[in-house]
């Protein structure tokens, strides 16, 4: 299949990719990108391990064809961290022990992300409801939940 | 307190940066310039005899490098049963039959993911389908299919295993009463989010370098030269952060040998990635079981004998499954204290994939068995179950003769604050239908004492380095594998050297750097690692002192301490000297030579199981949706006997995340299979638990003894808590709604049903 160029933003930078037209976003993150916090688990969605930010929006990068991109935002964990400085929900996260083997743990950020862009005053129950497509097998949620509250807490505290 | 500096704290994890910024690299993250991308050819049949296998089509397809069959390997039983050559069953690529859907015929490596799979689809394999079989009950019997051809091997019974002491039946023939109960606990998948992966290298030299995803990185050296016909020294494996195992990745898979072998014959890295469908229906899985169980009683409650016996249904292929057998039936007595006891086990293959080593071991099927059996006791004797536990647990200093010894065990305590903060007097029995709490408790090893894979070497060691500016290098061999293991070795050095966390590395998961360990399986690192950890930061200590000495001269009565960047005497803290003025002095008075400290631990004299045993108790609290059967965990209390604390943060993780894996187990998860074929092989039809959920409060009660065999007086923290789940939530099931379900899992389906039968019954 003839490869197409894709243009999108990736943290902040503009892209240039040659791609095969059938090419999923966790491929071209990963492979062609060599952009591997963005994890690869189930491939078909029902994981979220690599779930990345399109436009704002939290997708599975997995179930999303790279095509679909074109021209638009796209986040991913390793844009979290601004000028070397950890993110509070990064922060948070080593806190509270919010991960263990780190396998969920950059789809869990991204997912945290999103919520925290629109609501910074979450309930456990908000939170529980925006992760609850990330699986995880290690923590039992529980120290994700605690995170993700903290930072919610933290980054109000610094807004006031 | 304790005078510790950092044992004992809420301290993050060494590896937490890179892992919240997405740097920390895993297997699959591994990428080598001209790799290429290997797929496996695997049966489709469950049991058959392989007449031809052919693969010239896919030799001859442009972009396949390399594609190897048998007839390249050197047709050569492994597995880690090295020191028991009887239980040896597996092969590298199987030649002469396959035994399970899934099984391993042929492998290929090409320049791309679509190239291999095509590359697949050209080997042609003939088969003679021979008959199968899948229920181990059935496998016994005569004229079953033989799916094993050894001498040993009779009526596919693989491995007996049998515990007795005591006098068990004089002891049933003086006991007020006798129960008998039957169980059945079901497979279920370990699930890790990281697939198994391997990218394997073999340079001009001849030389494997292999990264991967094991907790066991010197057993994959070990074997992977074996299975290669190379010497040790030529394979250097490398395990990079690992995302999950629960004893999945405990032996050498066939990722792992196609990798090296295929990067062999093309002369180029060859990358193999299981697909999250072979992770589910090819690798191993918790391994079934038909549970007996008769236990004699007195009427204030003793337990005086018990006998239990079990049928596993193994699967095609040993695995780690016959340690599951013996530590089944181990700690079907755990924790409580029965001084006649006796237990049959038998080990069957089966048609389907192999049954192996997860979290626990053998112990939920254990203690689930163990727990609901007890309530009915209790029920029958009109006692408070939590009661008859306490009455019956074991106290520091219990001993199995010729099995094991219990130094610390805070059972008793664990079963008491866990009764105190969840108010469990109040509620027992007293809370409205639907509502129910219930306990369960349990004990495990901190390590095995077993040596199967027969090595020559200590079963941990440990390096320490000391650079001129005070900073420290930790080389072990153990697996960090999300547990917090690389965390725990650099608090046990820091406080040892008395130096702050922040100047202490731990390199562990190279076989080329590090020293031969055992690796993360049977709740073993924290122990056995830790205390060769602590055994070379004071190798390394004393070395300073020595120096110290020197150079303060003191009275010869004084004792030297560590501390704070400090070296002082122990008596006159305020007489002392810089640490690192130390290091610098030591370094150069002996011409430049690097100071290393070393230390290593192997078990002895410590009977047949473990060095030391953890413990604990449980507390569930269930609301029942009487309409649906669903089961709502309103509340867990766990507390737990890990001895001395090493990691807060780390406990509790391990805590919570043992309960929603067994409360996963208990009510939802369940790998199931017809005619051999498994019928949910994804994350849609699997039920992981996923955060709506798991508990809404939890609550971990750190319940701290002192283990003289431990380090700092720590044990395990890492599978034990896997174990009470199952029992704890079926009693608080039937505090709720007055059913029994003894054959897991309990599905909202057997809850409602179950139901039913109590109505119906109570009308007649």
């Amino acid at each position: 299949m003839e490869k197409k160029l894709l243009h999108f933003t990736l943290n902040g930078d503009p892209k240039t990719v040659a791609v095969k037209p059938g090419r999923t976003l966790v491929q071209v993150l990963r492979e062609d990108l060599g952009m591997t916090g963005t994890k690869r688990c189930c491939n078909s969605g029902a994981c979220s391990s690599c779930s990345v930010l399109v436009d704002g929006q939290v997708v599975n990068a997995c179930s999303v064809l790279a095509c679909q991109v074109e021209n638009k935002e796209v986040s991913t964990v390793e844009g979290v961290a601004e000028g070397g400085t950890l993110h509070p929900l990064q922060e948070s996260f080593l806190d509270e022990g919010g991960l263990q083997c780190g396998f969920c743990t950059p789809g869990m950020i991204m997912a945290a992300q999103e919520l925290l862009s629109r609501n910074l005053e979450p309930t456990a129950e908000d939170v529980r409801h925006q992760i609850a497509g990330n699986l995880c097998r290690c923590t039992g949620y529980v120290k994700i939940v605690n995170s993700i509250l903290t930072a919610a807490k933290r980054m109000r505290e610094a807004q006031s | 307190m304790k005078p510790y500096s950092v044992l004992g704290k809420p301290i993050r994890r060494v590896d937490g940066v890179e892992k919240v910024t997405g740097a920390a690299k895993y297997t699959v993250d591994v990428q080598l310039p001209g790799m290429l991308e290997g797929r496996i050819f695997r049966s489709p049949h469950p049991h058959a005899k392989i007449l031809n296998v052919d693969v010239t089509k896919a030799r001859a397809l442009p972009g396949v490098k390399a594609v190897i069959t048998a007839a390249d390997t050197l047709k050569k039983p492994y597995g880690n049963w090295r020191r028991y050559e009887h239980l040896l069953d597996e092969y590298p690529l199987a030649w002469d039959k396959v035994r399970f859907i899934g099984d391993e015929i042929a492998a290929v490596a090409a320049v791309d993911e679509d190239v291999a799979e095509e590359a697949l689809t050209l080997i042609d394999v003939e088969y003679e389908l021979l008959p199968a079989v899948f229920d181990p009950v059935e496998a016994m019997k005569d004229g079953a299919p033989a799916i094993h051809e050894g001498a040993t091997v009779d009526h596919n019974v693989s491995e007996t295993r049998h515990i007795e002491y005591g006098d068990v039946d004089e002891a049933f023939s003086r006991c007020d009463r006798v129960r008998e109960d039957e169980f059945t606990l079901h497979p279920v998948a370990h699930a890790a989010m990281e697939p198994h992966a391997s990218v394997a290298t073999t340079g001009f030299s001849g030389r494997v370098t292999i990264w991967t995803s094991t907790q066991v990185p010197y057993y994959i050296q070990i074997l992977l030269a074996g299975a290669l016909g190379l010497e040790e020294g030529k394979v250097r494996v490398i395990r990079p952060h690992v995302g999950g195992a629960w004893g999945g990745k405990i032996e050498m898979f066939k990722d792992q040998y196609c990798a090296a072998r295929l990067s062999q014959m093309a002369g180029r890295p060859v990358r193999l990635e299981y697909t999250r469908e072979e992770e589910f229906a090819t690798t191993r899985r918790r391994t079934p079981m038909k549970y007996y169980l008769k236990t004699g009683y007195m009427k204030d409650g003793r337990l005086v004998a018990k006998e239990a016996r079990t049928i596993l249904d193994g699967g095609a292929y040993n695995g780690m499954g016959p340690t599951a057998l013996y530590l089944t039936g181990f700690f079907q007595a755990f924790p409580y204290s029965i001084p006649n006891y006796r237990y049959n086990g038998y080990h069957v293959y089966t048609n389907k994939s192999p049954s192996s080593s997860m979290r626990g071991f053998g112990g939920p099927q254990a203690e689930f068995t163990c727990d609901s059996q007890l309530d009915m006791i209790a029920e029958d004797l009109g006692m408070d179950p939590a009661e008859l536990r306490l009455k019956n647990s074991m106290t520091p200093g219990y001993e199995i003769p010729g099995y094991c010894k219990v130094a610390s065990c805070g059972i008793q305590e664990c079963i008491e604050r866990s009764m105190e903060s969840t108010g469990w007097r109040e509620k027992r029995g007293k809370m409205p239908h639907g509502k129910g709490i219930g306990m369960g408790c349990y004990g495990f090893m901190s390590g095995g004492v077993f040596n199967w894979i027969n090595t020559p070497y200590a079963f941990s060691g440990a390096m320490i380095r000391m650079g001129v500016d005070g900073f420290v290098d930790v080389y072990v061999g153990s697996s960090e594998i999300g547990q917090g293991s690389d965390t725990v070795m650099a608090q046990i050095a820091a406080e040892e050297l008395g130096v702050p966390m922040d100047m202490v590395r731990v390199t562990s998961g190279d076989t080329s750097i590090c020293p031969p360990d055992l690796g993360a399986w049977g709740s073993r690192q924290t122990l056995m690692t830790g205390n060769a950890v602590k055994m070379a930061a004071q190798d390394l200590r004393e070395q300073l002192f020595e120096v110290a000495r020197g150079m303060m001269m003191p009275n010869i009565v004084y004792a030297f301490e560590a501390k704070d960047g400090r070296i002082f005497l122990k008596e006159r803290p305020k007489r002392g000297v810089d640490l690192f003025e130390v290091v610098k002095v030591a370094v150069r008075g002996q011409e430049g030579q690097q100071l290393i400290g070393r230390g290593f631990y192997t078990p002895h004299g410590k009977g047949m199981v473990s060095p030391a045993f953890s413990f604990g108790a449980q507390v569930s609290q269930v609301e029942i949706d009487l309409e649906t059967g669903k089961v709502h965990m309103d509340q867990v209390t766990t507390a737990h006997d890990c001895g001395q604390v090493i990691n807060e943060l780390g406990v509790e993780g391990q805590l919570e995340g043992a309960f929603v894996m067994g409360q996963g187990y208990t009510l939802a998860e369940n790998l199931v299979t017809e005619e051999g074929q498994v019928l949910n092989p994804s994350f849609v039809d699997y039920k992981l638990m996923r955060a709506p959920d798991v508990p809404v409060k939890f609550e971990s009660l750190l319940v701290e003894t002192f283990e003289p065999e431990g380090p700092f007086g720590a044990k395990e923290a890492g599978e034990g808590l896997t174990n009470p789940n199952a029992g704890c939530i079926a009693n608080a099931i039937y505090d709720a709604v007055g059913v029994r379900i003894k054959d897991m899992p309990i599905t909202p389906e057997k809850i409602l049903k179950a139901l039913e039968e109590k109505k119906a019954k109570e009308k007649a």
